[in-house]
């Protein structure tokens, strides 16, 4: 049973494109479970005017620049969804290619390897 | 549970900061040992559904959302170190590009999400799959319990720190973030279930942790 990896991936990074850019902006946009915790204990303002690294270029997974909230959101999903899968990619191309020697000991890679 | 800067005091965030590194330099030395090539795009699709699934804020109470965390799965999918690689570069992303998560509390928010969550729930997984018979549908189940527990230890361990920063007294945060994400957890079960569920159905080689009884041929 040969099974090919590529469309498995296309289909996956596909879906999760799909996710940021219809569902995100349909999220609850109320608090999570910490930020109700803060505000109910009172300790939400604490953090307030408390931020280290103002340079963030998407705050709040809303895209700068664009009207529509919904809209907005989408474009940061998709760009957030991009950028990371492009960095893990990135990431782990350099931890395999930092390896000597291609072929290496069955036994060391018994149970991580993934057939293709 | 992305913790914002101030919450957290210098001492605790400096702690969870080395731990997180420490548990971080272990997983590039095994990756580089082990990681096989076939594994990087796997790597990249996890972290690509990690920060999308982590967008999708649901109600779990009046007032009240909860998201996916993913920690759980991702170390289903590609074992417990190269998962926490996963969360690492996620939560880095968030911190730095979408401000959420404060830099100072980065390396507490990596090691309550990435090793509290991702570690501590493998954990509880290994330790059912040896008492449990290794069944797709068990498989299933423990998968889901496994997530909505790493989910509670993280925000348990959250408030333990808030407590230790002096931002909020063990004997309120505690039951306040355990209760809460009793329920955000149903959630992560829920996702945890279906996603390791539908990868089973379709490409069972993918899903690192899933040792049938009988090997194919």
């Amino acid at each position: 049973m040969k099974k090919y990896l590529f469309p498995f991936l296309l289909a996956a990074i596909g879906v999760c494109l799909l996710l940021a850019a219809f569902l995100a902006p349909f999220a609850s946009s109320s608090p999570d479970g910490l930020e109700r915790v803060a505000e109910d204990q009172g300790f939400l303002g604490r953090a307030e005017g408390r931020q280290v690294w103002k340079s963030a270029p998407v705050p709040d997974y809303e895209m700068p620049g664009v009207g529509g909230s919904g809209i907005a959101t989408a474009l940061a999903g998709v760009a957030g969804t991009l950028i990371v899968f492009g960095l893990a990619l990135g990431l782990g191309r350099l931890l395999v290619r930092g390896r000597s020697r291609p072929g290496r000991p069955a036994a060391e890679d018994a149970g991580e390897s993934i057939p293709r | 549970m992305h913790i914002p800067d101030g919450l957290i005091s210098a001492p605790i965030n400096i702690a969870t900061a080395v731990v997180s590194a420490g548990v971080g330099a272990a997983a590039v030395a095994r990756a580089r040992r082990t990681l096989g090539e076939k594994n990087v795009p796997i790597l990249g699709v996890s972290a690509a559904f990690v920060f999308a699934a982590q967008m999708l804020n649901f109600p779990v109470a009046a007032g009240t959302s909860g998201h996916f965390l993913g920690a759980l799965l991702v170390a289903l999918l590609l074992g417990p170190l190269n998962g926490f690689l996963v969360m690492a570069v996620v939560l880095v992303i968030q911190s730095l590009l979408f401000a959420d998560g404060g830099l100072t509390a980065l390396g507490t928010n990596i090691f309550n999400m990435g090793i509290v969550g991702g570690l501590g729930g493998y954990g509880l997984f290994r330790l059912l799959t040896l008492v449990l018979p290794r069944r797709r549908g068990v498989f299933v189940a423990s998968a889901a319990v496994s997530a909505w527990f790493s989910v509670v230890l993280a925000a348990s361990v959250c408030a333990v720190e808030l407590a230790l920063s002096g931002t909020s007294p063990l004997k309120l945060a505690l039951p306040a973030m355990a209760g809460v994400h009793v329920l955000i957890g149903i959630g992560e079960g829920i996702i945890s279930a279906v996603v390791v569920s539908l990868m089973l159905g379709v490409r069972p080689d993918l899903v690192l942790a899933w040792k049938p009884q009988q090997v194919r041929a």
